[in-house]
């Protein structure tokens, strides 16, 4: 028994960054072996983009330049999507047994959540970067200077965080792939009832109110005032500000309260 | 203790209003391979998951390598390797680059990681496929791959649940060959498994476990000789003289096959037996092809244990 006096009984903190580092890695390794399934990923929402840019053809009344209003939109609700993407690798892992074998290795097990986390975000920042490219040669300008500009960039990766865990949240809860599907179901109404490509004053009442008070409408209207565009309103950095900080409280621990109860 | 790699007492674990471990006792002996052997549900899985820090017991003493499974998860956890019933692995990564990930999370760092990983490739004749995604390896090499990610730091104790479930007779062949190559090495191997054949080909001792408990514990051959005792098997060159053959034999409790015209019964004085079948075919003139007497197979131990503990439940 000597060897126990040696060794603590818990993973060392020392091997937590580590651990993290080697997980994140994990994930960009498997977009080198995939680079079409990183490549679609980006692509689908400058699709919408487009989609809604020209097809659809919308934007009566937003009062200004349309693509002004639609890119702000649309990178807000490329960061809501972001959490099925969240939910996808999640359960793939756990259904598969791979979160089972990290589990019994002597590594700092929150890792396998920041590894995830880390590779996520990293992610969305390139398709921040892939849309707003895309934004820019269709006509869309940031108006409010570098610091509004890097102040929209992080309200925007503020809100997938809190996607993030609550992704991870759901994918601990769901367990099997299977279920993603039906979550996925849902996060499309979710998605399209905000204000990404019209404003609510464009909408039945009830609606208007549904849209008005959805998460990732504050955040849009947020980045739309950072980037001096039509639709943004003042205030609303503080609204999206506290939704996502709001949702983060409830979701993280949740999130890390459920990791923890797979050994239950 | 020095001896006892796996220790475990009154190991309790509840769920929802079902004891999937009813009060499991076991010692494994450092350096052996211990099967334990049971039916779907028996509760093999969640001892596994117990003794791998997966799951925390509800109850009992549960030690692994010297160590508490839950007071001392991580001592416990830099001296166990876990193969769970499937294949743990990126599929999207090759099996290099697996290796590698498993061997850093080992903290060996950058360059002894690496290092092992091909170790561990050319030991498990994996060298030439290392470079492709594992999504593209056979049910075989997968698992052996599998088994190579639970080796990376050579662990004391190695739990393997249900290895080969799943593997054609090839990839469960070269399963059984990694397997026995590793116990030379002196790691203690818990093996969980539905064949019986599995656990009579690699495991030194065998516990059988049904609703959570170990119902028997022994050698395989202890477990066949406290069964009851020897068979005698008879076949006969037609079929269409099973029936008399029933009738007309000094034996009670037969079993008829008739796909393979063979009857089969538990006899206790064997030569009595023999001689008393043979003359008793001979008389009646039914012609047999073969008359012989046998210890019972693990399968039949095992339908015998599991049956009566149903019936004492």
């Amino acid at each position: 028994m000597s060897a126990s006096t040696t060794v603590p009984a818990t993973t060392p903190l020392s091997h937590a960054l580590s651990d993290s580092w080697t997980m994140t890695r994990r994930e960009l390794a498997r977009w080198r072996r995939q680079p079409v399934t990183v490549v679609v990923n980006l692509v689908f929402p400058v699709m919408l983009l487009l989609m809604f840019g020209y097809l659809v053809g919308g934007g009566r009344g937003v009062g200004g330049e349309y693509v002004d209003y639609l890119v702000p939109g649309m990178l807000a609700l490329t960061m809501a999507f972001g959490l099925e993407g969240t939910m996808i690798a999640v359960t793939r892992d756990l259904d598969k047994g791979v979160v089972d074998r990290f589990r019994s290795l002597p590594m700092a097990n929150g890792a396998v959540l920041v590894g995830r986390s880390a590779a996520d975000m990293l992610q969305s920042a390139l398709g921040l970067a892939v849309l707003t490219g895309v934004g820019y040669a269709l006509g869309w300008r940031a108006h409010g200077g570098p610091g509004a500009f890097l102040g929209a960039v992080g309200l925007l990766l503020l809100f997938r965080f809190a996607m993030l865990w609550i992704g991870i949240f759901l994918a601990l809860v769901a367990g099997k792939p299977e279920l993603v599907q039906a979550v996925q179901i849902l996060v499309w109404p979710v998605g399209f009832l905000s204000n990404a490509f019209a404003t609510p004053d464009s909408m039945p009442g009830w609606l208007g109110t549904v849209v008005q008070w959805n998460p990732m409408s504050q955040t849009a209207t947020a980045v739309r005032d950072l980037f001096g565009g039509p639709g943004g309103e003042s205030g609303h950095v503080w609204a999206a500000l506290a939704w996502p900080l709001a949702l983060l409280a409830v979701f993280f621990p949740l999130a890390v309260a459920r990791f923890a109860r797979l050994s239950r | 203790m020095a001896d006892t790699a796996i220790t475990v007492e009154g190991a309790r674990k509840r769920y929802g209003s079902k004891d999937a471990l009813d009060g499991l006792d076991l010692t494994v002996t450092r350096g052996t391979v211990h099967g334990v052997l049971g039916p779907n549900g028996a509760g093999k899985t969640t001892l596994v998951r117990i003794l791998s820090t997966l799951l925390r017991p509800d109850g009992g003493r549960v030690e692994v390598a010297g160590h508490d499974v839950v007071a001392q998860a991580y001592a416990v956890r830099l001296r166990i390797g876990l193969l769970g019933q499937h294949a743990a692995l990126d599929e999207e990564l090759d099996g290099r680059q697996n290796l590698e990930m498993f061997g850093r999370l080992h903290h060996l760092g950058a360059r002894r990681a690496r290092a092992r990983a091909d170790e561990l490739l050319a030991r498990f004749d994996l060298t030439d496929t290392g470079r492709k995604p594992v999504g593209a390896y056979s049910g075989g090499m997968r698992r052996r791959l599998d088994l190579a990610a639970s080796l990376i730091t050579e662990p004391e104790v190695l739990f393997l649940d249900e290895p080969t479930t799943g593997l054609d007779p090839r990839g469960r062949a070269e399963v059984w060959d990694s397997v026995r190559s590793l116990v030379g090495g002196g790691t203690t191997v818990l093996l969980t498994t539905q064949y019986l054949e599995e656990a009579d080909q690699l495991a030194d001792r065998i516990s059988v476990v049904d609703s959570g408990r170990v119902v028997a514990d022994g050698t395989a051959d202890e477990l066949k000789a406290a069964t009851g005792g020897d068979r005698v098997d008879v076949v006969l060159r037609h079929a269409g003289r099973l029936d008399d053959a029933v009738a007309l034999l000094p034996l009670t409790g037969v079993r008829v096959d008739a796909d393979r015209r063979l009857l089969s019964a538990p006899v206790t004085d064997r030569m009595a037996a023999l001689s008393g079948v043979v003359r008793a075919l001979e008389e009646a003139g039914i012609e047999a092809e073969d008359v012989a007497l046998r210890r019972p197979t693990l399968d039949e131990v095992f339908l015998h244990l599991t049956d009566r503990t149903k019936e004492a439940a």
